[in-house]
């Protein structure tokens, strides 16, 4: 598909001393309960330009979705300890009261969820969903609201859209229904969208579908995305950053051709061994053995070296130091930045 | 980017647009061709207009009696279904008695939907020790069978139109309280919740909307079945003499009176139950077309 190949060799935009408009700095996320204290997020960083793509991979339990429900402040507040530090645009998150943080709720972050099934709510009408949320920041007439929903839907390549908007959700399709929930997200001009796995739900023909709108949008309306994925496919698309997570920590963060080209991390590197691409019939596919460590308990040193094929007595010792290397890659592995590792495979 | 933009194209051209109609009128739709629901709604309109002009259509003083023409045969002269065990017309009887039978119907269950809807919705939504505070009192009543914690409410009360009423909601609230109460926890935890929340709304708002939106649905239709049950209870009650006083006509009351008479006149005697049995089941089957119409997933 050409497409890859523009994404992959798109320039990268002049990083002028502009300021960045997320800036995360040593988040971490605990869900405290009365028999245990989960640390489901320890101490991400990364910031992100305005009009960028940041995408966050990892597997199930990683804490992609938890630190996005925290930039949105949607955890429930007594189970949950959040520390650190997490601005967006001008808004300090982690001072905001909850009225204050309803206000730039879906006016200046907004979210798009996995299961287009359930995010709707089933009894209303597509147009009045997408209506209620810009009434609510715009405090505009219905009427107004109702024709910001028709030109949302026209903007999200909804067919036959004045139909749609009388439509409940059971009478569309999974991908009309995804893009309505873009359609609602989208509906206040966001600076910063998050998108939770928008694509897992939906079959392979349709995920396409969305993804190329998402991008599109993206570039269209100038906003800045976090795109939470498990799937390196659809990262290699849409993303201009790549935040690889492990056990609550972004173990490798980089421009998206630099990490896939030259993975830094062992745990970047297994799971693009573990990835199909290219004529691979006949061919075993690599699997990182073992599983996530569990983070109720604390971690001694590395958490990915129970699984680590390089693993050296020295990786348990302490947790491994960010090495940053000169391309704005960084990777948290004693061994990042040396090049003793095997070259990745060809993607 | 114009092969992305042909790439739409297409794949919007393939989306296939089944002709979408609105919530109300596809349920319309549906019971359009549900003959029994519909027969019985019309049973029950007919029921309704009879009760409300009882007055104009009643032949005879539905409370005056004769001491000659006690427990006359059905047909008797001008008493089309004829006298009662103290000469009074029975079709005069029976069609003012449906208006007592239908107000302890509707009324204690409408307070009760409110009520423990109120209470349900609540619960649901705030969880934790609220929950267990309203959940388990309700169960206390719950412990009760529904006849007899009636029976001992009203009792305490004395009886009366307006006390058995009372009695009823009384009975009816745990039930509909826990209807409400699962249905809003089932709804609490579900994403567009959450997404309602991620797109700036309030608490107030998103129970305004989005769980009441929910739960009502299933609520009304579990209240539109309690109704016959309701008929069926407030009969027992005024049978039992603790609902309806004498000598307002009522089904369930008429049907007490006429016991001592049954060797006597045994169709006449049967008649407050044939009607209490008609309108009892014309909800029932009505209620149950509306949950088989106003069924989204079907």
């Amino acid at each position: 598909m050409p497409l890859d190949a523009a994404v992959m060799e798109r320039p990268v935009k002049a990083t002028v001393k502009a300021q960045p408009l997320v800036d995360v700095r040593d988040l971490s996320v605990k869900f405290v309960s009365r028999e245990s204290t989960n640390s489901a997020v320890n101490g991400v960083t990364f910031d992100l330009m305005a009009g960028e793509v940041l995408c966050i991979i990892g597997e199930s339990g990683s804490g992609k979705s938890v630190t996005m429900r925290a930039l949105m402040k949607l955890l429930p507040p007594n189970r949950t300890k959040i520390s650190g530090h997490m601005r967006v645009g001008a808004h300090d998150i982690t001072k905001m009261s909850e009225s204050d943080m309803r206000a730039i709720r879906g006016s200046q972050i907004s979210m798009i969820f996995q299961e287009p099934m359930t995010a709707l709510d089933p009894v209303y009408t597509i147009g009045d969903q997408i209506a209620e949320t810009v009434m609510r920041h715009e405090h505009c007439s219905r009427a107004e609201a109702t024709a910001r929903a028709l030109e949302l839907l026209q903007l999200v390549r909804v067919p036959s859209p004045e139909r749609r908007l009388k439509a409940y959700p059971h009478e569309l399709s999974g991908g009309l229904r995804q893009r309505a929930m873009i359609a609602v997200a989208l509906s206040c001009k966001p600076d910063l969208l998050l998108a939770d796995e928008p694509t897992t739900a939906l079959d392979a023909t349709v995920q396409i579908q969305v993804l190329v709108l998402l991008r599109k949008l993206q570039q269209e309306l100038g906003m800045a995305m976090i795109f939470v994925t498990h799937d390196l496919g659809v990262a290699a698309q849409i993303a201009d950053k790549v935040a690889v997570m492990y056990a609550g920590r972004i173990v490798e963060y980089g421009r998206v051709s630099d990490v896939l080209m030259h993975p830094q991390h062992p745990y970047t590197l297994g799971m693009l061994a573990s990835t199909v691409h290219g004529n691979m019939r006949g061919q075993e596919i690599e699997a990182i053995p073992g599983s996530p460590p569990d983070l109720r308990r604390p971690i001694q040193g590395c958490s990915f070296t129970p699984r680590c094929k390089f693993a050296v007595k020295d990786c348990l010792q302490a947790s491994p130091p960010v090495v940053q290397l000169d391309n704005g890659q960084y990777a948290a592995c004693i061994r990042a930045g040396k090049g003793a590792m095997p070259a990745a495979p060809q993607a | 980017m114009t092969d992305v933009n042909a790439l739409l194209a297409d794949f919007a051209e393939k989306e296939a647009s089944p002709p979408v109609r609105g919530y109300w009128s596809s349920v319309a739709n549906r019971l359009r061709y549900d003959y029994v629901t519909l027969f019985f709604l019309a049973v029950i309109l007919l029921i309704v207009l009879i009760s409300v002009f009882a007055p104009l259509l009643a032949p005879f003083d539905p409370t005056k009696s004769s001491m000659a023409y006690r427990m006359k045969p059905v047909g008797f002269r001008n008493f089309v279904l004829g006298t009662d065990e103290l000469g009074r017309d029975m079709l005069s009887r029976l069609l003012w008695g449906g208006r007592t039978s239908l107000l302890m119907g509707l009324v204690p269950v409408a307070l009760a939907t409110f009520i423990g809807g109120i209470l349900g919705v609540l619960a649901g939504f705030l969880g934790g020790w609220v929950n267990t505070a309203i959940m388990r009192t309700m169960d206390i009543f719950y412990a009760f069978p529904s006849v007899l914690l009636a029976v001992a409410i009203s009792g305490t009360l004395g009886g009366g139109t307006k006390n058995g009423m009372v009695a009823l909601t009384l009975v009816f609230i745990p039930s509909l309280c826990r209807v409400a109460e699962s249905a809003t926890t089932q709804v609490r935890g579900l994403d567009f919740v959450e997404a309602a929340r991620a797109s700036g709304a309030s608490t107030l708002s998103i129970v305004q909307h989005h769980i009441l939106g929910n739960v009502l649905g299933p609520v009304f239709i579990f209240a539109s079945s309690l109704i016959s049950v309701s008929i069926l209870l407030g009969s027992g009650l005024s049978f039992l003499g603790l609902g309806v006083e004498p000598p307002t006509p009522d089904w369930g009351l008429m049907l007490s009176t006429l016991r001592s008479a049954i060797y006597v006149q045994p169709l006449v005697c049967a008649l407050p139950g044939v009607a209490i049995f008609i309108t009892s089941l014309s909800f029932n089957l009505v209620s149950d077309g509306l949950r088989q119409a106003m069924d989204v997933k079907a």
